[in-house]
């Protein structure tokens, strides 16, 4: 058990050492991290505290990203907002990314009927771009607050990922299935339990965290543009997405720091995870290739 | 000789076979070194190779894997990627150093002059493109040939390979040709603007044996007619023997031996290659004590290796050999790379086995049968392909009676389609049979109750082909070899299953440090032999050794082969070893059966079938199996079997032999022959016989 | 090959039969009363007598195997029924936006198509070279920032450079095709640029894989140039998926517009689909699904078909020798 920890620990050196690229994406998002989780700390104002003295002031010293309609500091509205789409895109794309690839797994392993069934219901959910499906879940579930947490949301953007990853965990899922350890495996009289957990998800896992960071980012994407639609978060609660409409959008014009600064805040989080999902799947694929 | 819109070509002039240095050679290899760039460092693939091409004549370079023989045929070509490599050295061809030219006369040179031929057809060809336009390719290249004419040509070369109907041919595409007719087409284009020269690289390797004698015979006919020089780069002695006019033995990126055929084969004079020559199963050998296997593994090509490559292995190393041999003349003509070879001329140094002889086991007085397959016969429905993907019926294996008797090994033999690998999943209750029953110490394995049944999952066991699918790469070698163990609660503690894990790992060779490794740190024959451990695990009467050996280079295979069979006597185990190697499963089996399209051909004891084939096929297929012995080779009849080995999915009526059988008649098609016990132990299913 | 077309426009029936089952029964799934979360949905007190009303007059009260079977005999009259909020004809609703969201669609396809393709060629040719470098930090950029906020920020650009604004109605193609380009190009550039940055992608991964085969080993051993390798040998295998991706990224344009329609104030499939979410129109929702899948449905039939076309293998079969 110390010794898988080991392993993993200095696993994370030779990834760094062997994907520079990849190393600096992880810096990026434990930046973001850290940023979100002291955001109290690390923010130089209050997000929510208005100032009409101040309003659509362009970048000083004072306000480094400048101030929004209501006078808001946006630079802490940024780094509030770090935390708001963090957390929404992990706990979404975490509880995505793992149903789907039980949901892929299972009907790879089962095969027969149950993923034939599976796959045409996947198949139908792939026709759709991920916003509309998310858009449909919204409009079913609305805004249902569960202990202050928009459930609704987390769902709509959950649910759409579900499908994408079970479908491509399904196929790397098919292709372990037919190696010889497997079939030795069952050759060896071990219980479906045991060659699932055993030989086939272990083998998974590099996909699966590929996969992770992949929709990390198209969940962040989601998030803003659900939040820009005015379906997402809502006000005061800060968020980037949220950020770029409303009275960003009246007043772009004389304060285009109100939308350059928020999109930035978004690109940048959607490229490190991209890069780092880029990065994993460099690293993990070739080493485990034979 | 070709004649096509008024421009004749003519062929080379034939060229008589000459020792060297007589001849003007038309290809001079001197001091070849190639290196590549990876991430691991610089590998030096190839060093200080030299060999000569007369023109007419068929040269082989021989090699295992990592001998550096490809990497010295793709530098001739300039086919090595340029990014990372880098060649020095000198190779003249008519007159011109080749690695001198830059990339647009290399050009002119490549398909003109020098032509290749790889060793997949089934990925040589584009799949997009007719076959046609890939063989007028290089005749509108290099020759400049309007499109009529190029095609007019095109239909010759498709029909001088032997391609029935060869103009509707022109407008195929690869996909709907097999194997063997692709690697036709590859010699046709390879022959297109009549290159003085062309170098096949392991041509035969991906094919059956029926088809590879095809293809060679083809290959020697046609370069022998046009006088085209060939060089045959192979792992298989026998083709070498069979075909070369010389041979050139490679190892470890140098060359260790070189020279006319039968001297080689007769009288070695370098320590590798007696070991090879020792080490190859033989077809033609009746029964022998152990191979003598080759020691140890071949060296890491990235690592500087000072003096001789092969002295690790040597059973003859001495201490100079950490000063790197030259290539000397020897007493019988040949060159070998050694300090010995005077020594091994005089006989004083005979090849040591790793550890001492013993005889296979033989046949027990009183056989009584451990697994009886009865009527046995396996269809499945596939998806024939193409727009409608109409639904085809393959019989993969069809009313199988076989018995397989405690304590044999029962040798299981044939080529693409005949069935041999379903029969042993069979076997393994990985697939269910569609008819027919299987049973295992007399009981039928699918009448088990669930405890029976787990019972028959311990005493059955399998060995698989590929070394690298075949172990988890998650996992490390002790864990694998323990879990058996584990889930079947075999022992009582987990000392007492470490000390088992320990002992299998002795037993089957390898080092105690390997047990914490992980697959993809471990050689193929080591990765095969921690396959073999974990089968071991459970204590199996039964293994299913499933090409176990067929992806293992000559020398690892003989350290496997010897294994399996000490393996077998110490723990009483009974093997069907399924393979398509005839001599492997020669040197291995008490008895031998012969499958094709899914049916038992003929059965018999192993030395009553190589020495007394009855049925045609069997015939057929010994025939087309090279030996390694040039004599006989020579005295050999060259019979190669007609036509391409039919589809399962359309197998022919009555005898499913009898498309290409030389005995057939109207009545082999009238209905499918049962075999029959034609002489005491010996069935044949043939009515001629 | 005639065959193969009507075997496959055979097939699509059962495909667009089960996403009109799905579609019906999607919005079946919605927790509670339908009508009653719409009219409710903003706090609104609503007596039950009007709900009720509501309900007889969208035909919800009926038995569900009848309501489905209204659904599918309307489909196949191309009627889905009436917009929950504006009472017109969904059909109407949707036919009045659809050539915007198709006209805006095709332009960023056709942007994607013109810039990726020769970029990720190039870039698989000359890798690790200075194009390569930077093609992929061009398409990592262009994956990763929003398609909507490249559209604001154009916006923001053509308004502080020309004082350009985007006009209230989307002016017609047939009337004014300059004045229509002038105000649709826009919009296609952003979204076409993240096309391209998905396509440049994909094609430089097939042109690598293709570089590597062995097929393309036995075109440089037969001493073609490189002109003929890369053109004729190389291309027509590595573009062949690129084709299944133009098409289907084609078809998820018509949903996935949505937020660049509300940037640049577009009445398209996107904006009129997102008032349908916020206003609870389940009407309009389903027949809106039901339009996405019958685009997505027929995207895919023109690309099977095109690779029938294009791809021997398909064509043929394997008819063995």
């Amino acid at each position: 058990m110390i010794a898988a920890m080991a392993s993993r620990g200095s696993s994370v050196l030779s990834f760094a050492r062997q994907q520079p690229l990849g190393a600096i994406s992880l810096l990026l998002i434990l930046i973001m991290f850290f940023a979100g989780v002291f955001a109290e700390r690390v923010a130089p104002y209050h997000p929510e505290v208005i100032d009409f003295t101040s309003i659509l002031q362009g970048p000083s010293s004072a306000h480094w990203a400048g101030t929004d309609a209501f006078g808001r500091d946006i630079l802490t509205r940024i780094i509030y907002g770090a935390r708001t789409a963090l957390l929404i895109s992990l706990v979404s794309s975490l509880l995505g990314c793992t149903l789907g690839a039980i949901l892929g797994a299972s009907s790879a392993y089962f095969g027969g009927r149950i993923d034939y069934a599976i796959q045409r219901v996947v198949d139908i959910l792939l026709s759709f771009p991920l916003i509309v499906l998310a858009l449909v879940v919204v409009a079913i579930m609305g805004r249902t607050l569960v202990f202050g947490i928009d459930i609704g949301l987390i769902a709509a953007i959950t649910i759409p990922i579900i499908p994408q990853v079970a479908r491509v965990i399904r196929s790397s899922a098919l292709s372990i299935r037919r190696m010889s350890y497997v079939e030795a495996a069952r050759v060896a009289g071990y219980s479906n339990t045991r060659v699932i957990f055993r030989h086939m998800a272990p083998n998974l896992v590099a996909p699966y965290l590929v996969l992770l960071s992949v929709y990390m980012s198209q969940a962040i994407l989601l998030e803003a543009s659900l939040s820009f639609l005015g379906l997402g978060v809502s006000e005061p609660t800060p968020a980037w997405g949220l950020m770029l409409a409303g009275s960003a959008t009246e007043f772009f014009a004389q304060a285009p720091w109100m939308v350059v600064f928020p999109g930035l805040a978004i690109s940048l989080a959607v490229f490190a995870f991209n890069l780092l999902g880029d990065s994993l799947r460099d690293w993990l694929d070739p080493r485990f290739r034979t | 000789m070709l004649n096509f819109s008024g421009r004749e070509l003519k062929p080379h002039s034939p060229h008589v076979v000459e020792t060297e240095g007589v001849a003007k050679p038309l290809l001079s290899v001197r001091n070849l070194e190639v290196e590549f760039r990876t991430s691991r460092g610089l590998v030096r693939a190839v060093r200080d190779v030299n060999f000569d091409v007369a023109p007419g004549e068929i040269i082989a370079l021989v090699g295992e894997s990592g001998s550096g023989k490809s990497v010295s045929a793709l530098s001739v070509m300039g086919l090595l990627p340029k990014a990372n490599s880098e060649v020095r050295g000198s190779i003249m061809f008519d007159g011109r150093n080749l690695l001198s030219l830059n990339e647009h006369e290399m050009r002119t040179i490549r398909g003109r002059q020098i032509s290749m031929i790889f060793q997949e057809p089934m990925t040589s060809l584009n799949p997009v493109l007719t076959i046609g336009l890939q063989i007028i390719e290089p005749l509108q290249t290099h020759l400049g040939l309007t499109t009529a004419e190029a095609e007019a040509r095109a239909v010759e070369l498709i029909s001088l390979v032997g391609i029935p109907d060869p103009e509707s041919r022109l407008n195929s595409y690869p996909h709907q040709f097999s194997g063997g007719m692709r690697q036709r087409v590859m010699i046709a284009i390879g022959l297109a603007c009549n290159p003085k020269l062309i170098i096949a690289d392991e041509p035969t390797t991906a094919l059956d044996v029926t088809i590879q004698a095809q293809i060679l015979e083809l290959m020697r006919d046609l370069t022998r007619k046009l006088g085209i020089s060939l060089i045959i780069i192979t792992h298989n002695l026998g083709i070498v023997a069979r075909y070369a006019d010389r041979v050139f033995v490679m190892y470890a990126g140098r060359l260790v031996e070189e020279g006319n055929i039968s001297p080689i084969f007769e009288t070695p004079r370098h320590p590798y290659t007696m070991g090879l020559l020792l080490s190859v199963p033989r077809l033609d050998q009746g029964a022998r004590s152990r191979l003598n296997a080759i020691e140890g593994l071949p060296p890491d090509p990235s690592k500087e290796i000072a003096g001789c490559p092969f002295a690790d292995r040597c059973p003859f190393r001495i201490e100079i050999c950490s000063q790197p041999p030259q290539l000397e003349f020897t007493d019988v003509g040949t060159r070998a790379a050694c300090f010995r070879s005077d020594e091994i001329a005089e006989g004083k140094l005979k090849w040591r086995s790793p550890q001492g002889g013993g005889e296979v086991v033989s046949l027990p007085k009183a056989p009584t049968a451990l697994v009886e397959l009865q009527q046995l016969s396996k269809s499945y429905w596939v998806k024939k392909g193409g727009i409608f993907g109409r639904i085809g019926e393959v019989r993969a294996v069809a009313d199988l009676d076989l018995q397989i008797q405690a304590g044999e090994t029962l040798g299981l033999v044939g080529e693409s389609g005949c069935g041999k690998t379903t029969v042993g999943r069979l076997l393994l209750a990985i697939d269910k049979p569609t008819r027919g029953s299987i049973r295992f110490d007399g009981q039928d394995i699918y009448q088990l109750n669930k405890a029976d049944f787990a019972r028959y999952r311990h005493d059955v066991q399998v060995i698989f082909q590929d070394p690298y699918s075949s172990l988890n790469p998650r996992m490390t070698v002790a864990q694998m070899v323990e879990e058996p163990m584990i889930a079947h609660r075999t022992e009582r503690s987990r000392e007492a299953r470490q000390d088992r894990v320990r002992s299998l790992l002795d037993q089957v060779g390898l080092r105690p440090e390997i047990a914490e490794r992980y697959p993809h740190q471990l050689s193929g024959g080591q990765r095969q032999r921690v396959g073999i451990a974990r089968a071991l695990a459970l204590n199996p009467r039964f293994i299913v050794c499933d090409e176990a050996v067929s992806a293992l280079d000559v020398s690892i295979q003989g350290q496997v082969i010897n294994l399996l069979i000490d393996l077998q006597k110490q723990f009483n185990l009974t093997y069907l070893f399924i393979a398509h190697d005839l001599a492997v499963v020669r040197h291995i089996s008490t008895r031998v059966a012969v499958m094709y399209l899914g049916r038992l051909m003929e059965l018999a004891s192993r030395d009553e079938l190589y020495e007394n084939p009855l049925h045609p096929y069997t015939r057929l297929l010994l025939d087309a199996a090279p030996v390694p012995d040039p004599e006989l080779e020579r005295q050999r009849p060259v019979r190669v079997a007609q036509g391409e080995i039919p589809s399962p999915l359309n197998p022919p009526q009555g005898c499913v032999f009898s498309t290409r059988c030389p005995l057939a008649s109207a009545e082999c098609k009238a209905q499918v022959p049962q075999p029959r016990e034609v002489r005491p132990g010996h069935y044949v299913a043939c009515i001629k016989v | 090959m005639l065959n193969y077309i009507a075997y496959r426009l055979l097939l699509t029936i059962p495909t667009l039969l089960g996403a009109a089952v799905i579609t019906f029964f999607l919005l079946r799934v919605i927790p509670g009363d339908v009508v009653a979360v719409k009219l409710t949905g903003d706090g609104a007190i609503v007596s039950q007598a009007v709900i009720d009303a509501e309900r007889a007059r969208l035909g919800l009260d009926k038995a569900l195997i009848y309501q489905f079977s209204d659904w599918m005999l309307g489909l196949l009259q191309f009627d889905m029924g009436r917009s929950m909020w504006t009472g017109r004809p969904v059909i109407v609703e949707i036919s009045q936006r659809f050539w915007t969201t198709f006209q805006v669609a095709l332009m960023s396809t056709a942007i994607g198509v013109l810039i990726a393709v020769p970029l990720g060629t190039l870039s698989a040719l000359k890798r690790g070279g200075a194009i390569d470098y930077a093609t992929r930090i061009f398409t990592m950029a262009g994956l990763s920032v929003p398609g909507f906020w490249v559209g604001m920020l154009i916006l923001i650009w053509l308004l502080q450079s020309y004082g350009w604004q985007p006009p209230i109605t989307t002016i017609p193609f047939i009337s004014d095709p300059a004045g229509n380009l002038s105000q649709l190009i826009w919009p296609a550039l952003a979204v076409g640029y993240r096309f391209s940055a998905v396509l440049a992608r994909i094609i430089r991964s097939t042109v690598l894989e293709v570089l590597g085969e062995d097929y393309i080993r036995t075109a440089r051993a037969k001493g073609l140039v490189p002109r003929i390798i890369i053109g004729r040998h190389a291309l027509r295998n590595a573009l062949l998926p690129a084709i299944t991706v133009i098409g289907l990224e084609f078809a998820f344009l018509f949903g996935g517009l949505v937020v660049t329609e509300q940037v640049f104030n577009l009445n398209g499939l996107g904006k009129l689909f997102v008032q349908a979410v916020a206003n609870r129109d389940f009407i309009m929702i389903q027949g809106m699904v039901m339009l996405f899948a019958v685009i997505y449905i027929f995207a895919n039939l023109v690309v099977d078909l095109l690779y029938a076309v294009f791809d021997p293998r398909i064509r043929y079969g394997t008819a063995e020798a």
